[in-house]
């Protein structure tokens, strides 16, 4: 097979669009590359999306915990602390038994026991809760004169949170903010390796890039091609956040503005 | 285990469950929460010290080793975590074998990479395929802990390199003057002091190692997550004493709980000993103490 025919093939293998079988035999550098970039669809799939739906219940824990009534902040601290304080391989793990248990109770729950929309969740609730503690730091370090600036204009309640707290606590948030982007999208990686089965082997980029070291026995291959795709992924986040920090910051005299700087923190 | 744990299908409640906890299955479950706890105490160190020897290289004055250094940390920081756990595995395996391969069958006139396999001579294997099982889940943990060094091992540089930024400068250049080599600068003055900066740092990359050894599994040792697994799968009466349904959730949860205690009991601990290291500092927190107790 030349290499146009195997990304015809395989470009959308992950999907399940394509040739059914998976390689064998001779694996060729362009079978590497088509298929762990098909995978990469899943892991841009569940980043994205749980980023964008997280990104609303991050904001309402947020909220939640700096409010000085205890019915809304002891929820939302124990939310926070549960998803950040234990590894999200376990969760994935009690996550996926959970929902299968549930099954049987009812059919609602037949969806959930597969990845696309039980793995989804899961990183739907953890990243809400890593982004819920950045925004709540960020809350807490707006900046005193802003608040009573507010108040001199005779805001109050949802009119000065939609106008002074949120903006402001989004540019204060926003370079920690994207790290937790990058790292939401390097977590999506563990979802096949968690219970959740690749339904008719239709995997992410490192579900690929392992049945290659596995198949191969030679693991310098396919996980710096996994690599090489993860680093590009990573260079397009920092792009796009990059743009939406520059419009956050827009108002502000050029060195007040807030850089960002990559902090990495691996595992979550 | 208990003497009344014979015949498990005559008991109920309180006792069926002491003789379930005690099956020679779960004692093994309980082994690798230990062997976990090992794990940690022992990466915690080498990592330090892995890091310690990448952030003293990325100040060294020798180009070759600073870019040795700093190669390191951003190499290891900038790539997805779990590829590395996956890759590190096989790739030390492979590095140890074509190692002792070089050295013990120089006369070994084949490839060692034949297409698809990965062939070295008897005397190479590692360990050697006549040794004892024992030998080969200690490799196997070994390996686990030498990859986990080097991947906090670069996190833990990057923490040290920027504490030893922080210490005021003032302090190496009063050290200079007093006549200081910068090697004794370097070992009198700014080793003591940046442990305060690099606290903070260390405490939560303290967090996130805790937060990585279910990853172990995927290593290939039978640690908390593979007995989960294993115990918790639904049992028929024809292979155990003990039948039961899937009890995954139960397990699992368990294991969430565990780590919640865990990580609860590590904050309450570290915030102690951030704080009697930032007693008299003169630093923010130092001078909230201060100001406290005044």
């Amino acid at each position: 097979m030349s290499c146009v025919e195997t990304i015809q093939a395989y470009a959308f293998r992950s999907l399940g669009i394509g040739e059914r079988l998976l390689p064998r035999g001779e694996y060729t550098l362009c079978e590497h590359f088509t298929l762990i970039g098909s995978g990469l669809i899943w892991n841009v799939y569940f980043g994205a999306l749980a980023l964008t739906t997280g990104f609303f219940l991050a904001v309402a824990l947020a909220v939640g915990k700096s409010s000085p009534n205890p019915l809304w902040r002891k929820p939302a601290e124990w939310f926070i602390f549960l998803f950040r304080g234990s590894p999200l391989f376990i969760q994935f793990f009690f996550a996926y038994a959970c929902f299968l248990s549930l099954k049987s109770v009812s059919s609602f729950f037949d969806p959930f026991t597969s990845a696309w929309l039980g793995a989804l969740v899961v990183l739907f609730f953890n990243t809400a809760a890593y982004s819920g503690e950045i925004f709540y730091g960020a809350l807490l370090s707006i900046p005193k004169g802003d608040i009573e600036a507010a108040d001199a204009y005779g805001m109050s309640g949802w009119t000065r949170f939609r106008r002074i707290t949120f903006p402001t606590m989004l540019r204060l948030a926003w370079p920690a903010y994207t790290n937790e982007a990058i790292f939401l999208f390097h977590a999506t990686t563990l979802v096949f390796f968690s219970g959740f089965p690749a339904w008719r082997q239709q995997g992410d980029a490192l579900y690929y890039a392992s049945y290659f070291a596995d198949k191969t026995f030679n693991p310098f291959v396919p996980y710096p091609i996994l690599a090489f795709y993860f680093i590009l992924l990573t260079l397009v986040i920092i792009a796009i956040f990059g743009a939406v920090n520059k419009h956050l910051n827009k108002h502000l005299p050029q060195e007040r503005r807030r850089k960002f700087r990559l902090r990495p923190n691996l595992i979550r | 285990m208990f003497s009344y744990c014979t015949d498990p299908s005559t008991l109920e409640g309180l006792s069926w469950l002491s003789c379930y906890l005690t099956t020679g299955k779960h004692l093994n479950l309980y082994i690798s929460v230990v062997v976990v706890l090992v794990l940690l105490a022992i990466t915690a160190p080498v990592a330090l010290l892995f890091g310690f020897g990448a952030a003293s290289a990325a100040r060294s004055k020798f180009l070759p080793l600073r870019w040795f250094g700093k190669g390191y940390t951003s190499i290891v920081r900038g790539v997805p975590d779990i590829a590395f756990f996956l890759f590190f595995v096989i790739a030390l395996d492979q590095a140890f074998e074509w190692m002792r391969h070089k050295v013990k069958c120089p006369d070994w006139d084949q490839p060692i990479r034949q297409g698809i396999d990965f062939v070295v001579c008897d005397a190479a294997k590692l360990p050697l395929s006549a040794s004892p099982q024992w030998v080969h889940e200690t490799y196997g943990f070994f390996l686990a802990v030498l990859t986990f060094s080097i991947v906090f091992g670069a996190f833990a540089a990057n923490v040290l390199y920027g504490a030893m930024r922080a210490v005021p400068r003032a302090q190496i250049e009063t050290a200079e003057a007093y006549g200081m080599t910068t090697r004794q600068a370097f070992w009198r003055i700014l080793v003591p002091q940046m442990w305060v900066y690099a606290l903070p740092g260390l405490s939560n990359l303290w967090m996130v190692l805790i937060k990585a050894t279910p990853l172990l599994f995927l290593l290939g040792v039978e640690d908390i997550v593979y007995w989960a697994r294993e115990l918790g799968g639904t049992k028929t009466e024809r292979f155990t004493e003990y039948p039961h349904p899937n009890w995954h959730v139960w397990y699992f949860a368990a294991l969430l709980v565990f780590y919640l205690c865990f990580t609860k009991v590590s904050e309450v601990v570290l915030a102690r000993i951030m704080k009697r290291l930032t007693k008299g500092q003169a630093t923010a927190g130092g001078e909230a103490q201060r100001k406290a107790a005044a």
